[in-house]
């Protein structure tokens, strides 16, 4: 069975391996040389003066957030159209969601307050940035449809469906957005990407912020994905116990069912 | 039984039970107008008013929309309907589009008494040449709206917390709808430009009822199968 290897994980109690350690590792080194590099020995912009380093953070934490959503749309489509229908790929998208919800936050807040740094405002009405936003509510209304309830299948389908129309309504919104911020262009202190040049330092500081992030994405995703299989389990095995209580209530002077216990002793809950 | 019968036998029976039950007539209509009333008090400047009425009556029409699907879910849910069609073999894209067209008739119906009360309360003016425009958009735009709420309804029907759940999934997927049917109407009612203006953003709410009427005919057997 393919999952036996997963209970092995789950049932040791923790859902690290010696892989996702050295991972976990290099990434905290990653963010140790981007907090160098950004806050310590990449110069200060010509326009922008200090508040390019919130850059630092931003990009990559947008990159991450894009990343997420591509694979969470990819592995909800593996999920609807392989033979298997495995639960990996739906637990991989959930996992990738949330991690992804989390780092679209992080862009928005952040690039609200470059925004009021260079541009005066928090906020623009510009396409990019307002699809952004649909974007974060759309994958917030994903991750509640993932805790509607019901089984581990039924969420599983519901989310994916629900995952490949977001595709088709992203681009929807995206370009609907564009034709309308068209029709009336508002002046702006500076126009994004614009006349930004970036020295080679910075452009180095950027690149390796988006290498740390990625890193830190898939040591995120594999982390979470595990708990997911993890609580998925305990969903099963809190089942099997009540219908064993159940059972054993239903017949009060025999000694308990013994095939209802057969599962329960195999599969170690995690405490 | 032919699909396109079934489609529309299913299409008959929603608006027969909305007929009987008279609820959209007495509660949904009525909750768009005050909704137009609400905006005029938080609003209170005629001539902005007149400028943003095309807005504002597609807001309305949003929020109506929002309760409309409800209802024409808790009626599927109530009895086990759903489900009992379901085992009865009908196409989940016989019900899609039965539902949805269903639903279409009452948005119109809503649709055009919301431009009416503009008329009437914000001081909205059609003009000649404009019609066309406003007829094709209020068309299309019943047709999307419709097509995207029964899908998402569809999704929400059943589940625990769908009261809450729906205007989080719906209200960022009819945003185009929001952006398009507003400029049409804006230049069909000589709010904004000229009604040359208008027909792109009609033509952008017609791609969108497009797309998702053939996202919901693939995917709502998926989403209501449990």
């Amino acid at each position: 069975m393919a999952e036996t290897s997963t209970v092995r994980t789950v049932t040791g109690r923790t859902t690290s391996t010696p892989h996702t350690r050295v991972l976990g590792l290099v990434t905290l080194v990653g963010v140790a040389w981007l907090v160098l590099f950004g806050l310590v020995l990449s110069p200060a912009d010509q326009n922008q003066g200090e508040s390019v380093r919130i850059l630092y953070l931003h990009a990559p934490a947008a990159w991450l957030a894009y990343l997420a959503f591509v694979v969470t749309a990819a592995a909800s489509a593996l999920f609807l159209f392989t033979k298997r229908h495995s639960l990996g790929w739906d637990r991989l998208a959930g996992a990738s969601a949330e991690i992804g919800v989390l780092f679209m936050a992080i862009t928005l807040v952040v690039g609200m307050l470059w925004g009021r740094l260079t541009w005066g405002v928090f906020w623009r009405w510009d396409a990019r940035l307002t699809t952004t936003a649909f974007l974060f509510v759309t994958y917030i209304g994903y991750l509640a449809v993932r805790r509607l309830g019901g089984t581990a299948e039924q969420r599983a389908q519901r989310s994916a469906v629900l995952a490949l129309l977001a595709v088709l309504e992203i681009p929807l919104v995206h370009f609907s957005v564009k034709l309308w911020r068209g029709l009336h262009q508002d002046a702006t202190v500076l126009r994004p990407n614009g006349d930004v040049k970036l020295d080679n330092l910075m452009l180095f500081t950027l690149l390796s912020g988006i290498v740390t992030f990625t890193l830190m994405y898939v040591w995120l995703v594999i982390h979470r994905q595990r708990t997911l299989t993890a609580e998925d389990l305990l969903d099963d095995v809190g089942l099997e116990l009540a219908l064993a209580e159940r059972r054993r209530e239903s017949i009060p002077s025999r000694p308990p069912v013994p095939q209802a216990e057969v599962p329960i002793t195999e599969v170690k809950v995690p405490s | 039984m032919t699909w396109r019968r079934t489609a529309w036998l299913i299409a008959r029976r929603d608006l027969l039970v909305e007929w009987r039950s008279r609820i959209a007539l007495n509660q949904v209509f009525p909750f768009a107008g005050i909704v137009m009333v609400m905006f005029g008090f938080a609003i209170d400047d005629t001539s902005l008013m007149e400028r943003i009425a095309p807005g504002l009556v597609m807001l309305a029409t949003m929020f109506a929309l929002l309760v409309l699907v409800q209802r024409s879910f808790a009626v599927e849910s109530e009895d086990g309907a759903l489900d009992a069609l379901r085992t009865a073999g009908v196409s989940s894209s016989a019900l899609f589009w039965g539902k949805s067209l269903a639903m279409a008739v009452q948005l119109a119906a809503l649709e055009a008494l919301l431009v009416l009360l503009a008329v009437l309360l914000y001081g909205s003016t059609v003009r000649a040449s404009g019609v066309a425009l406003l007829l094709a958009t209020w068309l299309v735009t019943s047709w999307g709206l419709a097509t995207v709420g029964t899908l998402y309804g569809g999704l929400a029907a059943g589940a625990r917390g769908r009261e809450t759940l729906l205007p989080l999934l719906l209200l960022p997927v009819v945003a185009p709808v929001l952006i398009g049917a507003t400029r049409a109407v804006e230049a069909a009612l000589g709010a904004r430009g000229s009604v040359a203006d208008g027909w792109p953003w009609m033509g952008l709410v017609a791609v969108f009822a497009a797309v998702f009427c053939a996202g919901g005919t693939l995917a709502f057997g998926p989403l209501i199968d449990e």
